[in-house]
């Protein structure tokens, strides 16, 4: 019989050993989590993945009604639904799957204590899973686009949709990389994941989601947003959507570089944890 | 070792593996704890998650899951792997199925693993079973594609054809089991490693899982490696055998002598035991006897020949009220399978906090030549008219020989079983 493969196992490992081409090999297994996940959610649902719609419509409705209606804030001359259903698409893209990779290893124990697969096949997973909730989520932004265009409030460049991957991309990398940061953790420390429903609400406002950049005068607020690393992109993906959005190319660089700087370190917590983390969980 | 085996090629190689654990709370368990013993240690401060009265040498204390393991597995051979509870077994398979790492040593494996620690993992209740064998063939390590070509064998291999579109949480356990197992056995891998998947399903589909391993070692020239307690699982599947013990080899080499050499150290040749600090097992809801100790009478051994009876010293204290007390004590082999029990109803009743003696003997001469565990269970009988137990431990093991002299041929457990069973009368011989 021929022999291949060969694996060996040693107590020693690299830092960043992510062994790449094994997850591209298990990349059927990534599809089957994030067909799994859909599946599961909706199954025994009576309105099934109609949830997916309803979800940010109504938060929109919220959102209009609190933040455009009885606070007066302004949305550049942007129509408010249509403001407030692409910021939450984009928002729920980045803060689902940081949700979800932040409690991988807890949340996996029970799989991965019993068989090994490349751990980081779970992580880009529950990324895909919020890329297609996220696709879902702009067939509704369309939609109200036309109804919009009909009425002539809008006037959106086409070809500056083309940098809405980017931006996928940017918070993609970015939501992995501080999920896996705060999963590797709470393999030990338990508080993290009470933190993170809680810090994902304080970052939200922390973001230009339910106002837009320009309504902020310069000050400590405004410096904390602009180092906020997803506000760059937040701004980006308005700006290509609607039209109108703030981005510095400083603030824009400065967000990639904060994001492959956490990408690295996660990837190196995760690498040290993975190995070992089923004799702490 | 001879020059046949080396020219064999291998398939896994242990060299030097060790496993440690640290025994005791690893951190404080959350992060402020662990803050807080750092800057107590960092003044100099006494740690104030340290538990009071605890030994300050137990904390950080290891345990060596593993203790220098080399071992070579060679290609196309069932390695069976024995040993008791906390050997090392598990530790073992979960570090070559990679869901650990060591802590020193090398592992080197040539060719794919598929391991079976436990099957169904990553099963989804609602999930139905064909998706299922998607999600669980691809979390062993298949593709989509080599699932489809395989997947009429597997409903055919795991007989739940009909239920194949339904979500498993409303199958039985044993044909969840069944089509789990299924799809793990038709994995494309060259080494399989199996922990006890046998343990569930009828007989007959055991059978059949056995023979898919034999014929998956024999036939197709994959690499199993299984470990169970099931020494007749072990028989019949593995050519070869390793003995563990305390987180090392200490046999490797022919099923039945491996088998033999487990059995002796499972054997405890103690004639006395004190039962005040052991732990009851937790079916013991009604704990109102605590057995203190037990020996065996005029004996400092504990083998037992011919017609000799067996008598046994019981030491215990009633930490309730106790009435109509009665005792079970059950014979089991080496195998753990029981042989038989001797049981004595309502021979006691007392008061709370009353120490009590006892002397019982045994008639054991209808046991044959074999070596014997025994559990002694004080029970009751409850007002619903079952039994209720109120203590039980295991007990002292002994060693059944008959004389020699007396008996011309020797017994055979394998075949005639533990006991002798009064001689048949024979009436009627005619002769024509």
């Amino acid at each position: 019989m021929s022999s291949q493969h060969h694996t060996h196992i040693t107590a020693h490992h690299s830092l960043f050993d992510l062994n790449l081409r094994e997850v591209w090999k298990y990349r059927d297994l990534i599809l089957l989590f994030t067909k799994r996940s859909f599946v599961v959610t909706y199954k025994q649902t009576i309105l099934g993945p109609a949830w997916i719609f309803l979800n940010p419509l109504i938060s929109s409705m919220v959102y209009a009604f609190v933040f455009g209606g009885i606070a007066g804030i302004s949305t550049d001359g942007i129509p408010q639904m249509l403001f407030y259903l692409c910021s939450n698409a984009i928002w729920i893209y980045f803060s689902s799957s940081l949700t979800k990779n932040a409690s991988v290893f807890v949340n996996n124990a029970g799989v991965f204590g019993k068989v090994y697969f490349p751990r980081l096949t779970m992580p880009i997973s529950h990324v895909l899973e919020s890329v297609i909730q996220f696709g879902v989520q702009m067939i509704l932004v369309l939609l109200f686009m036309t109804y919009y265009l009909i009425k002539g409030a809008v006037a959106p460049n086409w070809l500056s949709w083309l940098l809405i991957p980017l931006v996928l991309l940017h918070l993609g990398i970015l939501s992995l990389g501080c999920g896996i940061i705060i999963s590797s953790l709470t393999t030990k420390y338990r508080d993290l994941s009470i933190v993170v429903t809680f810090g994902i609400q304080l970052w939200m406002y922390a973001t230009p989601i339910v106002y837009p950049l320009s309504q902020l005068s310069d000050g400590f607020m405004k410096n904390v947003l602009m180092i906020n690393p997803v506000t760059a992109p937040v701004e980006l993906f308005r700006y290509a959507v609607l039209g109108q959005g703030t981005v510095s190319w400083f603030s824009y660089a400065l967000s990639w570089g904060i994001t492959v700087v956490v990408m690295l370190v996660g990837i190196m917590i995760f690498n040290h944890v993975e190995k070992t983390f089923m004799d702490t969980v | 070792m001879n020059n046949k085996q080396n020219n064999r090629e291998v398939a896994i190689q242990l060299s030097g593996v060790k496993k440690m654990y640290k025994l005791g709370q690893i951190g404080g368990g959350t992060l402020t704890a662990d803050l807080q013993s750092l800057w107590a240690r960092i003044r100099g401060k006494e740690d104030p998650n340290s538990m009071i009265g605890t030994d300050q040498r137990l904390v950080g204390k290891t345990f060596m899951a593993l203790n220098g393991i080399d071992l070579t597995v060679y290609q196309g051979e069932a390695l069976g792997i024995i040993g008791g509870n906390g050997a090392g077994k598990s530790t073992m398979l979960k570090l070559l199925s990679r869901v650990t790492a060591p802590t020193e040593g090398e592992i080197d494996i040539y060719g794919r693993i598929s391991s079976m620690l436990e099957v169904g993992t990553g099963f989804n209740p609602q999930m139905t079973g064909r998706e299922n064998i998607y999600l669980n063939g691809a979390i062993l390590g298949m593709t989509k594609a080599e699932i489809d070509a395989k997947l009429e064998d597997i409903i055919e291999f795991s007989e739940v054809r009909d239920f194949i579109d339904t979500p498993v949480k409303r199958y039985s356990s044993g044909m969840y089991v069944k089509l789990a197992f299924s799809v793990a056995a038709h994995l494309d891998s060259e080494i399989m490693i199996m922990d006890e998947v046998l343990a569930v399903g009828d007989m007959a589909f055991q059978k059949k899982c056995l023979d898919k391993m034999k014929d998956a070692a024999n036939r197709d020239g994959r690499t199993v490696l299984y470990v169970s307690h099931n020494m007749n699982t072990i028989r019949q599947l593995c050519d070869r055998c390793v003995v563990l013990d305390k987180g090392q080899v200490v046999f490797q080499g022919n099923v039945e002598d491996a088998i033999s050499i487990y059995m002796d150290r499972q054997m405890n040749d103690a004639f006395y035991r004190n039962y005040e600090e052991y732990k009851r097992p937790s079916f013991v809801v009604y704990h109102r006897i605590k057995l203190l100790e037990a020996d065996y009478i005029g004996k400092d051994n504990v083998s037992f020949e011919g017609n000799e009876p067996m008598k046994l010293h019981f030491k215990w204290k009633n930490l309730t009220d106790v009435e109509k007390l009665g005792l079970r004590i059950e014979i089991l082999n080496l195998e753990d399978t029981a042989i038989g029990t001797y049981i004595v109803y309502d021979f006691y009743s007392g008061q709370k906090d009353e120490t009590v003696e006892m002397n019982v003997e045994l008639d054991i001469s209808m046991l044959m030549d074999a070596e014997y565990k025994t559990y002694y269970t004080f029970f009751n009988k409850s007002e619903q008219g079952g039994n209720t137990d109120l203590d039980c431990v295991p007990g002292l093991c002994f060693q059944k020989t008959m004389l020699t002299a007396e008996q011309k041929w020797i017994w055979r457990p394998k075949n005639w079983g533990y006991l002798q069973l009064p001689s048949p009368e024979i009436n009627e011989l005619k002769k024509f």
